[in-house]
């Protein structure tokens, strides 16, 4: 009588027919979404030959899988750092204001796509785009604008940028230097991770060899200058989001660390004065033990790859320190109150998988970008984690749990095997360059859609527990307006500076770039003579040729 | 069919997967790949002979870069081509879209097996 009823609902209306969840259960697949077969069971037998010292060691120890820091979150929280910005630095820096004043300890720059892709708000190519996909950054002033009233020798800033990160790097150590605060002082991080742009998130502007350059140009210069910044953040997110499974996210984070590394060493850097401020960039999806057991593998992997492979001597050189983001590409568009529980399990287990920063996605992710409301949520959602769940008690507490030792060593092992692939290619960048990776994330991408075609895998609200119509939730709106201003302020300002200074920087660009010298002090001196973003893009597109990805499907 | 990322958007795992599947539904599919002005892709939809436009864009920028595509289309003298558009698209700018000639808007969580068959039957029909 029950199993009927829970069928059907009655509430004074026709009996309407609900999906039979237990039906679709039968139906699922029973393994993780790597394809990792998951048992019924764990037992200790599944562990048995786990060493607790070699393979795990305590939190804080060699090789690190329980944790970079002895004490982890008992000593200190993770960093709540929500990614956000649109329309003008202005109006970012408010939004900046309200997180930190709703509880953000830490602030991450999301810029438009021109600011990404290296334009100027007026350029032809940049109509329709400032402003709409986050904050739009073309000058020296906007950059003032930004951070006005944030004092940057106390709030860290992690900045999304890749292709001119060069810029931003020196837009910021410019800013904070007009604020008084010298560049020894200056904590954050610049994602600055070219080669995953050629995997996933294809924001390369010049091609792969005079972009590598560009990075180590910044491992260089930062690690000299600037001792407390994450001159990269060597990023699996977007590799994930584009497609790939937790095993490959991985695998191709790591090939691309291995490879940032190989170049700086390369170039004569010694690798403990710059490993160590290395930093990662993870996606926390929807399989919640995978996801930990994928996060512990990594800081394993890791610990090996640089004292085995590396030599490296300095312990904090062998620290897998990361920044983990929920996945935005489990979220829906359909029901999106849902995201909210899907948020919460994703950070809960970038938590247990001890994460050293953290951005909770907000609920509106699949129809724009945060409202006010929806951001609060999401920070709040890391909040309750933090002050009442008690997860952040103890360290590892899924330590020598038979299932999660046994997937953490199925995932290392078969991240592994694609590390060992990508050599036989002869590395990252001859696999870019062959589509390896854009077939590799199209067929699992494709296989995951074809899995959720045929109710193996599930989107509650989407291919289960359809609703016939939607809730209207208010959705984030870019004022237009906003394009207008910010093309007069940047005209604005290549009229009101010096033009011969201007020119006399560019050129200096020009001919260190050709003599392959390290840009970032060049770059430094074209943004104190207001060279906009465009301009010094355009000088080193003139010197590096600009980057067509073949089209792969 | 002509697949196309309109703009500086690269969020393009969606549009290889819409393209992967018609394409094994027997679909004539051309990927125009990214960073594709309006101009580009009414040439390369004229130069196809195109059933059909089926842009991608994630970006915020549709309401600038669609009507310019249709635009473009129009002026070339293709302008009897259906566009249809995917990605992120609020509901509120449906109607202006709409009005601005879009064929359909089909956003996420379409099954794919509906975006085939709608896509096939705009191709077919839509065109005279």
């Amino acid at each position: 009588m029950w199993a009927m009823m829970s069928k059907t609902s009655f509430v004074g209306r026709e009996t309407v027919k609900q999906d039979d969840i237990d039906s679709l259960a039968q139906g699922r697949e029973f393994s993780t979404l790597s394809g990792i077969p998951v048992k019924e069971i764990y037992t200790p037998d599944d562990i048995s030959s786990l060493n607790y010292e070699k393979r795990l060691g305590e939190p804080g120890s060699y090789p690190y899988t329980r944790g970079v820091h002895r004490a982890m979150y008992c000593k200190r929280l993770w960093t709540m750092r929500q990614f956000s910005g649109f329309g003008t630095p202005d109006q970012t820096n408010e939004r900046f204001k309200y997180l930190l004043s709703t509880g953000e300890t830490g602030l991450s720059v999301a810029f438009d796509m021109p600011t990404l892709m290296g334009y100027d708000p007026d350029d032809p190519l940049s109509r329709g785009e400032v402003g709409r996909e986050g904050v739009s950054v073309a000058t020296i002033r906007d950059a003032e604008r930004l951070f006005s009233g944030i004092p940057l020798d106390r709030v860290s800033v992690s900045m999304t940028i890749n292709g001119p990160a060069i810029v931003l790097l020196a837009l910021y150590i410019v800013a904070a230097e007009r604020q008084g605060v010298g560049q020894a002082e200056l904590s954050g991080t610049l994602q600055n991770d070219i080669l995953k742009e050629y995997i996933a998130q294809k924001e390369f502007i010049f091609p792969p060899e005079p972009s590598v350059r560009l990075v180590v140009d910044t491992f260089e210069y930062c690690s000299r200058n600037m001792p407390k910044y994450n001159f990269i953040s060597v990023s699996g997110y977007h590799i994930r989001e584009a497609g790939a499974t937790a095993v490959q996210e991985l695998a191709f984070t790591l090939a691309d660390g291995i490879t940032y590394v190989e170049k700086a060493v390369e170039r004569g850097l010694s690798v403990d004065d710059f490993a160590p401020r290395i930093s990662f960039f993870f996606d926390s999806h929807i399989d919640f033990f995978e996801e930990i057991a994928k996060f512990r593998a990594a800081r394993r992997m890791w610990a090996r790859i640089m004292t085995e492979r590396f030599g490296a001597k300095n312990p904090r050189s062998a620290w897998l320190r990361f920044h983990t983001q929920t996945a935005g590409v489990s979220l829906t568009a359909q029901q999106p109150l849902n995201n909210v529980v899907r948020t919460a399990y994703e950070a809960l287990a970038a938590v247990l998988g001890g994460t050293q920063s953290l951005h909770t996605n907000a609920m509106d992710e699949a129809l724009g970008l945060p409202t006010e409301e929806a951001a609060k949520l999401a920070l709040r959602t890391q909040q309750i984690l933090a002050l009442e769940t008690g997860v952040a008690n103890t360290v590892d507490p899924l330590a020598g749990s038979y299932y999660i030792e046994s997937l953490t060593e199925a995932i290392e092992e078969q991240a592994w095997k694609i590390i060992g692939e990508i050599e036989n290619m002869g590395g990252v960048i001859r696999a870019i360059e062959s589509g390896y990776y854009q077939r590799a994330l199209s067929d699992s991408a494709y296989r995951y859609q074809r899995s959720l075609e045929e109710k193996r895998r599930f989107l509650v609200g989407v291919n289960a527990f359809r609703d016939d119509e939607e809730p209207k939730i208010p959705v984030f709106k870019v004022d237009p307006e906003i394009e207008r201003s910010q093309v007069e302020a940047v005209r604005t300002l290549r009229e009101k500076r010096d033009k011969s200074r201007l020119e006399h920087a560019l050129e200096e660009l020009a001919s260190a770039s050709k003599r392959q010298e390290n840009l970032v002090p060049f770059v430094i001196e074209c943004v104190r003579s207001d060279a906009t973003m465009g301009e010094i893009v355009k000088t080193l597109k003139g010197v590096y040729g600009e980057y067509l990805e073949p089209r792969i499907f | 069919m002509v697949l196309a990322k309109l703009g500086l958007d690269g969020h393009d795992r969606g549009i290889k997967v819409i393209a992967r599947a018609l394409s094994d539904s027997g679909m004539e599919v051309v990927y125009t790949g990214l960073r594709q002005t309006p101009e580009q892709v009414a040439n390369a939809a004229l130069q196809e002979d195109a059933d059909v436009v089926a842009v991608s864009i994630l970006s915020g920028a549709h309401m600038t870069l669609v009507p310019a595509l249709i635009q473009c289309l129009r002026s070339l003298g293709v302008g009897d081509i259906p566009v249809v558009v995917g990605g992120i698209i609020p509901n509120e700018d449906s109607p202006a879209l709409k009005a601005a000639g879009v064929a359909d808007i089909m956003g996420p969580g379409t099954p794919l097996s509906q975006l085939v068959k709608r896509l096939t039957e705009i191709a077919k029909s839509e065109r005279r």
